[in-house]
Parts: C-alpha cells; structure tokens; sequence
C-alpha cells in the first residue's frame, strides 16, 4: 500500500508556564513511501522521527496535514482502524502471556467480519511465527527469551494481523553490534518476503543506508531530504545531510569562491565554473582525496591508521572546521609514515559546495576539474 | 573459621537480644500460658497442663461471637476496600487536571487519627435524643426508616463498621496502587492500543496482570490487618465491646486481660493463639494462590 504524508504537522504544547509558543515536533513533512517499500526514516534524536511514527499509527493527532494509505485518508483515524503493524524500541512485550499469547493478542481484538476462529488464529500465530522463526520458542515467557528472539517475537505480533503498514521504531537499538547486523538483515528478508510497506526509524545512518530502498533524513522536525541512500549520499541537499550521512564523516572546509575558482586555506584547489564569487562551506568525502606530490591542498600529517585494502591518513589543515580531517586512500599510495606533509588532489564528484549561511548546496555548472 | 563465627555472632548480638526478648520469649510465654490450666496471676500457680484453655475459649460466647465479627469484617472488607481502591486508583490516574489534588484528598483519612475519625462517624451515624445523626437524616428525607447504627440492631453495628474500616484501610491501598499503575510502561499500553484492543480489554489483559503483585501485597496485609481488627471498633462502639456485640478477637484477648472480666492471661494466650493460626493458615493460603498466579 502507498502511503502519503501532506504537509504533515504535529506541534506540543511547550513545557513549563514560562515558556510561551508551542514546540514543533514535525513541520510541514510531505512524502511518499511507494507500494511494499522499506522506508527508513532517519535524523538525530529529538528530530521527530517517532512522532512522525506516532502519526502514522494513529496515537497522535496531527495539528495540520493529512495521511493517505493508498486513496484513503486515515488522518482522523483511530489507531486500530489503520491496520498497522508496530515493533517499539524496547519491543513492549507482555511479559506475563506466553510467546503464543502475545502473537495471538492483536488476532483476538478483531471484531464483526474480521473475527477468526480458534483455529484460524491458531494457524495464522503458527504461520507467522515460522516467518521469523521462532516456532520452538512458543511456549515460553519474554522473560526467557534473549534480546534478539524477544524482537522476532514483536515482529510476528507486528505482523500477525496482516497490517498495510508496519513501522519499527529504533528496532535494532537494544541488540549488541553482532545481533544488529544480522537482525537488520532478517528484517530486510522478511520485509520483501511479506511485501509490506514499511518505515524503519533509526538514528544510525549506517542501519538506514544497508537496508532501505528509500531514506528520508529529518532535523528538527523538518524533511531535509529523501531518496534512495545512494543518491542522497551522492548529492546531499544540504550540509546536514552531507555530516550525517557516511561513516567516518565528511570533512569540512572553510573556503571561498573567487572567479570560479575554490580557494581552501588560499590556496585554489578547484575550478567550480558558474558559482558566483562568495565564502562557502566545502564537504569532501573521505573517499574524495588523493595522494599527489603536486596536490593543491598541502595538509600536515599527523598519523597513518591501516584499514586492511585502504589506510586512513589523519592530517590536519588550518581551514579544517573539526581540525584533523580524515581520507580514506587505497594501500598503494600511502605516504611514508614520518613524513611531515602530504599533499592531497580532489576527486570533484566527491566535493561540494554549501552556502555559508543557508547550508543549502550551491550546484556547480559545468565541468569540475582540478585547477 | 572459628573466629569469624564469633565475630559474626557478636554483630549479630543486638539485634538477637532484641527479637528474643520481644519476639521468641514472648511467644513461647503465650504458649506456655495458654496450655497452663487454672493459672493464678496473684500467686502465679496452676493446677496442671493441657488443652482446657483452648476449649474454654472455644465454648465462650463472646469468643464466637468475636470471632464471627472479626470474620464478617475481614470477608467483607479486604475485597471490597481492595477492589474500591482499585477503581479509584484506575480513575485517578486515567485524569490528568488536579490529579495531585485528588491523590492528596483521598490519601487524608491515612494521616488521621483513628479516634477522631470515630468521633466523625459517630456524629454521622447516632442517634441521641437530640438528632438522629446526618446519615438518618438522609434516609428519612428519602422516605426510609430511621435506624441507630451505633446502639441498634446487630446488622446496622456492623454495616458501620465495615463502613469505617474500608474508610480507613483505603487510603494506603489506594496510594500503592496509583504508583503501581504509573509503574506500568506506556509502551505496553501504546502497543495495545494500536492493536486496537478495547479499554475493558487493556485493563483486565495488561493493567490487571502487570500490577497483580501489588494487589496480593495488599490482599495479604488487608487480611492480616482486617484479623487484628480492634480500634475501629472501640473508636465506634466503646471499650465495652462484648455488651455492644461488637467484640473482635483482639478485643477479646483485650479483655481477657485487662477489661473488667479480665485477669485470664492463660484463656487471653489461648484466643491469641487461635488468631495466630488462623492469620498464619489464611496467609499461607494467600501465598500460595499468588504463587500459582504469578509465575512470570
């Protein structure tokens, strides 16, 4: 089922009676998750992810907006109208029903024409369960579980009821590394086996980009940009999506624009044709350097961390906003380990520009080539 | 080894002294005294030893009597006082405005004092030559019956009672219960509602067994407290309770002791010994259930 999001706007009531005006939780959030898509809703905490998810499932009221599931418009619905599926963070499971039980609790508040027999139920609790494997696990207590089965186990509650909509908040945040990276996997199979439209809420871009087709990054309760994880990598709207997205992070650069040339540190590293003279914000990827005797950009190193296929060089340049930047060069051309400076080229395509004030992306016209 | 035992005897002395003068020798003295027959408190003799005690008590009118009150009120309280505390607790928490206010309203009757709260439910339920009391008052004005509650029929005496304890024991109940409410993570009720369960259903399904400890804690201390009833009743009825009918099995012992047919340490040991059997049985049944209960 396609879902849309119009406009969507939730404001709280600020706390305290000193402080006047209301809190924006989400503002003015427009998207659109098409049909059986794994949708991975992500930005810092506090941004508003989990109130667009509340939202969603219907335990919050927007302020202003509307919420379409395919052609109808669940906006004033009350959450068990909706028919969605939700696994919390910390999976709410009733710890005094059986792992049985719990699956079967969504099933028994069906009423009227949706009500099941004994052994529909049965069956239905069976069948989910070996979804996500945890058949032998039935009869035991939450209690008894360890912190990966008790997430299968809301998951098959989640999806017992064949929601048109299944939202995971911070699924994968209570598991150890080893556990996150295979949970995400099951949630990835398990996914596109149901065909289930689904919106994953993470702050860990790292979970977002391995599993989802689209990512939409919020802060502050603002959509800054959606897409599919590569593209959104690729070309980031914004500074914000440029820092949040990628591990290690992009590096920062203070720089200025002067007859379409970029100057770092005033030394020109770039023909940037079409960009008007102007200070700006300059993001190079950690992948976006090279070595080269000639580099334009001449930095101070600092040390050399080994990666296996590539080596991290760590260096230091004055118009670096965090101070150290870090590059991630192939093995091959490492520099010597004392060496006093390196001096790096510029992949162009791995370099972007961003207004000093707005943070927004400047395009650049036209080939980018080394100056 | 040796003196590490010493040393652990040694710190554990004071609070040994203490439990066995005031909890062990008092104990084991009411069960020597309750199988001494025909004790004599002026000389301090009796003839020999044996179960006559008990089967004195056992046969005493006022004992059955007592016991039959103490009965009636525990039966009818602990359920009713537990299950109204419940209700209220439910209610306060699912308000948001003055919450706080209604919590301190109804945790009041706890920090006041037994007598005085007598002396209220005396006003509001005797009938004296001057007024029938509010509560009579009441009835009539709806076309009933006057009846006096504290000097009249059996029935009457103990609804008032019953009235006062329930009054008196709910407020701790009620206290314990909004916290254990508020204890209970949102989540679950979060999850339940976008499975659309109903409220009925959220309560008895999820609330209910979440909280469950805290009502067999209650349950087992109403009983407790509900068998060692005494106060409530001379707050209402006076210290003469065996003439006013409305004796309970620790006014009983009281009397046996102290009251003016006092002077029987052995029959007072006996009845106390009976109430310690009896609490002991009820509560171990108590534990039981609860045990079966709650097994998660």
């Amino acid at each position: 089922m396609k879902i849309i999001l119009q406009n969507l706007t939730k404001e709280f009531p600020a706390r305290g009676k000193k402080t006047s005006g209301n809190v924006m939780a989400v503002d003015h959030f427009s998207c659109q998750i098409p049909d059986g898509e794994l949708m991975g809703l992500l930005g810092p905490s506090g941004c508003g992810k989990s109130t667009t998810l509340n939202l969603l499932c219907g335990l919050e009221q927007p302020t202003e907006g509307k919420i379409f599931f395919g052609e109808e418009d669940v906006t004033t619905l009350s959450p068990e109208l909706r028919g969605v599926g939700m696994v919390f963070q910390n999976y709410a499971l009733y710890p005094h029903l059986t792992v049985r039980q719990n699956i079967r609790f969504p099933l028994e508040n069906l009423k009227g024409k949706d009500r099941l027999s004994k052994e529909e139920m049965e069956k239905r609790v069976t069948e989910t369960a070996r979804l996500v494997q945890i058949q032998e696990l039935m009869d035991r207590k939450p209690g008894e579980l360890s912190g990966g089965q008790q997430q299968r186990v809301a998951i098959a509650r989640a999806l017992v009821k064949f929601p048109k909509l299944l939202l995971l908040d911070e699924p994968l945040s209570n598991l150890d590394a080893r556990l996150r990276l295979q949970t995400r996997e099951e949630i990835r199979k398990i996914q596109k086996k149901t065909g289930i439209t689904t919106v994953f809420v993470t702050h860990d871009q790292d979970e977002a980009m391995s599993i989802c087709d689209r990512i939409a990054v919020m802060k502050n309760g603002i959509l800054m940009q959606q897409g599919k994880p590569q593209e959104v990598y690729d070309h980031p709207a914004n500074l914000f999506v440029a820092k949040f997205l990628g591990t290690p992070p992009i590096n920062v650069f203070s720089g200025t624009v002067s007859k379409e040339r970029l100057l770092i540190g005033g030394q020109p590293v770039l023909s940037v044709p079409g960009v008007a003279d102007q200070n700006v914000w300059v993001g190079i990827r950690p992948e976006g350097f090279l070595i080269r005797p000639d580099g334009p950009l001449e930095c101070e190193m600092n040390r050399i961390e080994v990666m296996g296929r590539d080596i991290s060089v760590i260096s230091t340049h004055a118009a670096c906003t965090e101070g150290t930047l870090r590059s991630i060069i192939s093995a091959e051309t490492a520099p010597k380990e004392d060496a006093k400076t390196v001096r790096f080229a510029l992949k162009p395509e791995k370099v972007f520009l961003f207004h000093a004030e707005t943070e927004a992306v400047i395009p650049v016209s036209g080939e980018r080539k080394e100056s | 080894m040796k003196r590490n035992h010493f040393k652990a005897w040694l710190y554990l002395l004071p609070a040994l002294l203490f439990l066995i003068f005031f909890m062990v020798y008092p104990l084991i003295d009411v069960l020597v005294y309750s199988v001494e027959e025909g004790y004599n408190f002026a000389s301090q003799t009796y003839f020999g030893v044996g179960l006559y005690n008990f089967s004195y008590v056992l046969h005493d009118p006022y004992f059955l009597q007592a016991l039959q009150n103490t009965f009636i009120l525990v039966v009818i309280t602990v359920p009713l006082s537990t299950l109204l505390a419940l209700l209220i607790s439910a209610g306060l928490s699912s308000i948001k405005p003055l919450r706080e206010l209604f919590q301190t309203i109804y945790f009041l009757p706890y920090v006041t004092n037994t007598l005085a709260v007598g002396l209220v439910f005396m006003i509001l339920f005797q009938k004296t030559e001057y007024t029938d009391g509010l509560i009579n008052l009441i009835i009539e004005f709806f076309g009933g019956n006057s009846v006096d509650f504290i000097n009249g029929p059996y029935w009457a005496k103990m609804f008032v009672l019953c009235v006062y304890t329930i009054w008196v024991v709910m407020p701790f109940k009620i206290l314990v219960l909004t916290s254990a409410l508020a204890s209970v993570n949102e989540d679950y009720y979060k999850a339940a509602r976008v499975d659309g369960t109903p409220k009925l259903r959220i309560f008895t399904k999820i609330t209910l067994p979440m909280i469950s400890p805290m009502i067999f804690y209650l349950v087992i201390t109403g009983f407790i407290g509900a068998f060692k009833a005494y106060s409530d009743a001379v707050a209402l009825f006076g210290t003469d309770l065996n003439a006013a009918g409305m004796n309970t099995i620790v006014g009983y012992v009281y009397d046996m002791l102290y009251g003016e047919s006092g002077g029987y340490p052995s029959y007072a040991s006996a009845a106390a010994i009976l109430l310690f059997a009896i609490v002991l049985t009820v509560t171990c049944i108590n534990l039981l259930v609860s045990r079966k209960k709650l097994s998660w």
